[in-house]
């Protein structure tokens, strides 16, 4: 119906343009523009509008001694630009970048991805950048009309980027890794011309949104120029990595701790799980048939992977699964696909054997000295500046409910738990401990002290506990060695929760902020890799003096159902005892 | 009709007025449509028409048309991956014949993730075309008899599995492009290395991709247009050439096999004789059968031999036999038995991208 109905549209159009052109052509002779259809030159306006505005946003990444580059597409208006994992990584913490504005900008780098082949850089200088809004990715569909801008073959020596367009040829594509890195996972694919040095450049819909950036190509015995078949990361991947690449980290992808398989019915069934994995412990087992993975229905392997490739380690997403024809829901968190050493190894620069040009224009100094700072190398970061800097901002929102850093003294909670259980819990600076209808735990914490043993579920939960209050009063300076991680979507389902990691001894523990208000939710302890993490969640805030405190106190430890704590009331101790 | 192909036309009919007089021709055409006008000024024409993009409508109703080839290849060069097209409610699958049909049956699967098997019906080495079995039930085919022809500078939209990106339960890759030109391929002969010869639409989207072949070559209408041939690159220059068979010109052969006259194996019932011929009764030496379905490629001639004085040469592959197709040496062998010693066979041969038609005796 709707290509006869297109059809029509354009015999009417070609009619009423025939007027015009009889108009024209009469007085002897007419222009390209004459003779278009009035339609197309609407559309054709349009579009050198949206191409316009697009192209202001598209960044010329050049790289070291000018021997490469790519393309970059800004994001916000303080400099933020999406590119390649592969155009960054041969450069150092700085890059000179071109707009179409003719300038030419000091750009930072901030973190990489390099498994799923994006980087954050920022540009300097401007608090005004123009920049691309993000598009779902989701809604894209074969056939849709896109285009890419960047700068193939770095012609872009004027930094006026170039434009071509196309069609999404493909959705949800995925592109075997090199390796470990670079996989390219739920992609979109197009006949737009991706050329060497579109790299890291975006890919645009009809509309000037961003839906991918642009990556790779199916090149083989081609060489290395456009065949008609390009690859783009797709944007929602990116917004979902986004925050993990601000904090200035060498981000790792996700695993479910299983693999999978298609059997001769084509069910896609666990082939091998990981006792340790989160999967595991919440009841996915060998032979269990895959459903559902992050809301989408899993037909083949390729989608598994495909779904799970778009998310960084620590989200967490729910997993439907099958045994025995009985189905079940779970929600997982990822853990990560390398080890954290194993990521670092792989992305260290390779040594070129070759005489360096001492000439290269990435010699920091090169760089104004007002930008210095905002580099800081750290292991397993990119750049750790970018990582102190969220950290602040989170400890500064969270500061904003009151400042527990008087109430250093020890701390004693009054509760009754779901089974109408008495509950006092006392945390202080060393010894903190719990009392549940008499019976009492006491935890003796020194951080320090490795051959301390935490064995049940009572002394992991004090040890929770006792870090929550470690955290409000000492603050995250004097915590000990504790890092932004990213965001995950929150718990209520809006908003997103960001997460500071942190350790101590050998412990590690998640502790998640909501976004907007800036309370502490919820904290994920795990002390050790074959023990079942606590999961602490702080609910309903209310405002005790000029404190916020949680009303109510709900943890989970071990495979045990979660205790809900009543909170009666909270005191501030005057000294220690 | 597309706006493009008018611009196109009228581009030219924009020099001719420039150059002579054409402006007679013009008025006429304007008198012409006038009517048309009238009628059409009752329809609002949309502002934009590219930003409602019916392109993903066409592409998902013509992608479920389109299939996955999987067979043999996956050698060095050689993908083990093409592409085919429903055209019938049985599930006849057009496709293009090469190496990865050698194979039987290979596994044909739709954008649903279904996967059948497609038993090699028969093919037409002069088009490059065979046609699969798949005995399954097809809800969406390309109606054969509902198909267009494109003139240069029409758009269109071609779907294939190129590279087999598209694995499972994905649909195929759609790419666009306009029609450059409609011409012979055989424009330089010796240049190219292959047997079509016929028409061919030149086409801007770049269909000549690893396992683009018998993928299908569509209008805005969906209407199918031709088939993608196969990957084809100039010799001297190293350019890729995407080129695709009109539909039209491959009705008739499509047809026959569809009918049983293009066969692959004999009609059975028909009495064997005692003494059949046998290729090394002519003298001809054949490639040692090692795949399932070997090409019946001639490895040697004995000298003086009957083979020798009709003319065949190592290297020749031979197609058909009494107008009998034989894909494989079994096929070959299996035909062979059932002529007697004492009779000419025809053989239908291709040596290097030439065909040709030997009579052969052994008493000759």
């Amino acid at each position: 119906m709707i290509p006869v109905l297109f059809n029509l549209t354009f015999t009417i159009g070609w009619c009423i343009a025939s007027i015009f052109e009889f108009a024209l052509v009469l007085p002897g002779g007419a222009t390209d523009d004459d003779v278009l259809p009035r339609s197309l030159q609407q559309d054709q306006a349009k579009r050198v509008k949206v191409i316009q505005s697009a192209s202001d946003c598209t960044v010329c990444v050049f790289g070291p001694n000018a021997s490469g580059g790519g393309s970059g597409v800004l994001i916000s208006s303080d400099g933020l630009t999406i590119s390649n994992y592969h155009v960054v990584d041969s450069g150092g913490p700085f890059f000179k970048c071109g707009l179409n504005d003719g300038r030419l900008y000091d750009a930072v780098i901030v973190g990489v991805d390099p498994v799923g082949d994006v980087a954050l850089i920022r540009l300097l200088g401007r608090n005004d950048f123009p920049y691309a809004e993000f598009a779902d990715s989701d809604l894209v569909r074969p056939g849709d009309t896109c285009f890419a801008i960047g700068n193939p073959f770095l012609l872009a020596t004027d930094f006026q980027p170039s434009v071509s367009m196309g069609i999404v040829s493909g959705t949800h594509r995925y592109q075997y890794p090199s390796g470990t890195l670079l996989e390219y996972t739920d992609c979109i694919q197009t006949d737009a011309a991706i050329n060497p040095g579109n790299s890291g450049g975006p890919l645009f819909n009809i509309h000037g949104k961003l839906i991918g950036i642009n990556g790779r190509g199916s090149f083989e015995k081609r060489g290395r120029v456009n065949v008609g078949v390009g690859y783009s990361i797709s944007s929602n991947q990116v917004v979902n990595f986004l925050d993990y690449l601000k904090s200035g980290r060498i981000v790792d992808h996700a695993t479910l701790g299983a693999t999978v398989s298609t059997n001769d019915l084509g069910e896609v069934r666990v082939s091998n799980i990981l006792e340790r994995s989160e999967a595991f412990r919440k009841g996915l087992n060998y032979g269990d048939e895959i459903v559902e993975l992050g809301g989408r229905e899993i037909q083949t392997v390729n989608q598994f992977k495909n779904i799970l490739g778009i998310y960084p380690k620590g989200w967490k997403i729910p997993l439907v699964f099958r045994r025995n024809g009985r189905t079940q829901q779970i929600t997982v968190q990822l853990s990560g696909v390398h080890g954290e050493r194993e990521l670092i190894e792989l992305v260290k620069p390779v040594k070129t054997t070759g005489p360096q040009p001492k000439s290269s224009i990435h010699r920091k100094n090169d760089f104004p000295k007002s930008f210095q700072h905002l580099y800081r190398p750290k292991r397993g970061f990119a750049n750790y500046y970018f990582n102190l800097e969220n950290r602040k901002r989170i400890w500064h929102a969270n500061q904003r409910n009151g400042n527990f850093g008087r109430q250093d003294y020890t701390w004693r909670i009054y509760a009754r738990d779901n089974k109408q259980r008495d509950t006092i819990v006392v945390l202080g600076n060393q010894k903190s401990g719990i009392q549940i209808d008499g019976r009492s735990f006491v935890l003796d914490w020194k951080p320090t002290d490795v051959e301390a043993v935490i064995n049940t579920d009572e002394e992991r939960t004090i040890l929770a506990l006792h870090l929550w209050r470690q955290l409000l009063v000492n603050g995250p300076e004097k915590f000990g060695d504790i890092s932004y991680l990213g965001s995950t979507p929150s718990h209520s389902g809006s908003g997103k929760n960001e997460i500071l990691v942190g350790t101590q001894g050998f412990t590690e523990t998640m502790f998640e902020f909501d976004s907007e208000s800036g309370v502490l939710e919820t904290i994920k302890l795990v002390v050790d890799l074959d023990s079942y993490p606590v999961e602490l969640e702080f609910k309903n805030y209310r405002q005790d003096g000029d404190l916020k405190v949680p009303s109510q106190i709900v943890y989970r430890s071990g495979s045990g159902a979660a205790v809900i704590l009543e909170i009666e009331k909270i005191e501030f101790l005057e000294s220690s005892q | 009709m597309n706006p493009r192909i008018q611009l196109i036309q009228k581009r030219a009919a924009v020099v001719c007025t420039r150059n002579s007089n054409c402006h007679f021709y013009y008025f006429k055409a304007c008198v012409l449509i006038f009517p048309w006008i009238l009628i059409s000024t009752w329809f609002l024409m949309p502002d934009d028409a590219i930003a409602q993009d019916p392109i993903g409508n066409l592409h998902s109703i013509v992608a479920p048309k389109v299939v996955k080839i999987v067979g043999t290849g996956g050698f060095r060069g050689l993908e083990a991956y093409q592409t085919g097209i429903f055209i019938s409610d049985q599930g006849h699958v057009l496709t293009s014949w090469s190496y990865v049909l050698d194979r039987d049956p290979v596994k044909v699967q739709t954008d649903q993730g279904r996967q059948l098997a497609g038993k090699l019906m028969g093919y037409d080495p002069k088009f490059e075309i065979a046609i699969l079995q798949t005995n399954a039930d097809v809800s969406t085919f390309f109606e054969l008899n509902d198909t267009a022809t494109a003139v240069t500078g029409q758009t269109i939209f071609a779907l294939s599995n190129l590279f087999g990106i598209a694995t499972g339960n994905e649909s195929v890759s759609i790419q666009k492009g306009v029609v450059s030109t409609r011409t012979q391929l055989n424009a330089k002969r010796g240049v190219f290395r292959n047997q079509y010869r016929g028409m061919a639409y030149f086409l801007d989207a770049i269909t000549s991709n690893p396992g683009a072949n018998g993928g299908a070559v569509v209008n805005r209408n969906g209407q199918l247009v031709g088939i993608i041939g196969k990957e084809l690159q100039d010799n001297n220059s190293g350019t890729w050439i995407n080129f695709a068979i009109p539909i039209e010109d491959l009705k008739e052969s499509i047809q026959k096999i569809l009918e049983g006259q293009i066969r692959v194996q004999m009609a059975s019932g028909k009495p064997r004789p005692s003494e059949p011929i046998t290729t090394r009764l002519l003298g001809i030496l054949m490639v040692p059968d090692i795949v399932a379905r070997t090409p019946p490629f001639i490895d040697g001639i004995v000298k003086g031999s009957a083979a020798a004085k009709a003319g065949l040469k190592p290297d020749d592959l031979i197609l058909e036999v009494n107008g009998i197709l034989t894909p494989g040496l079994s096929e070959l062998n299996e035909t062979l038995k059932s002529i007697d010693r004492d009779e000419k066979i025809r053989l239908t041969i291709q040596r290097g991208s030439q065909f040709q038609s030997i009579l052969i005796g052994m008493y000759q």
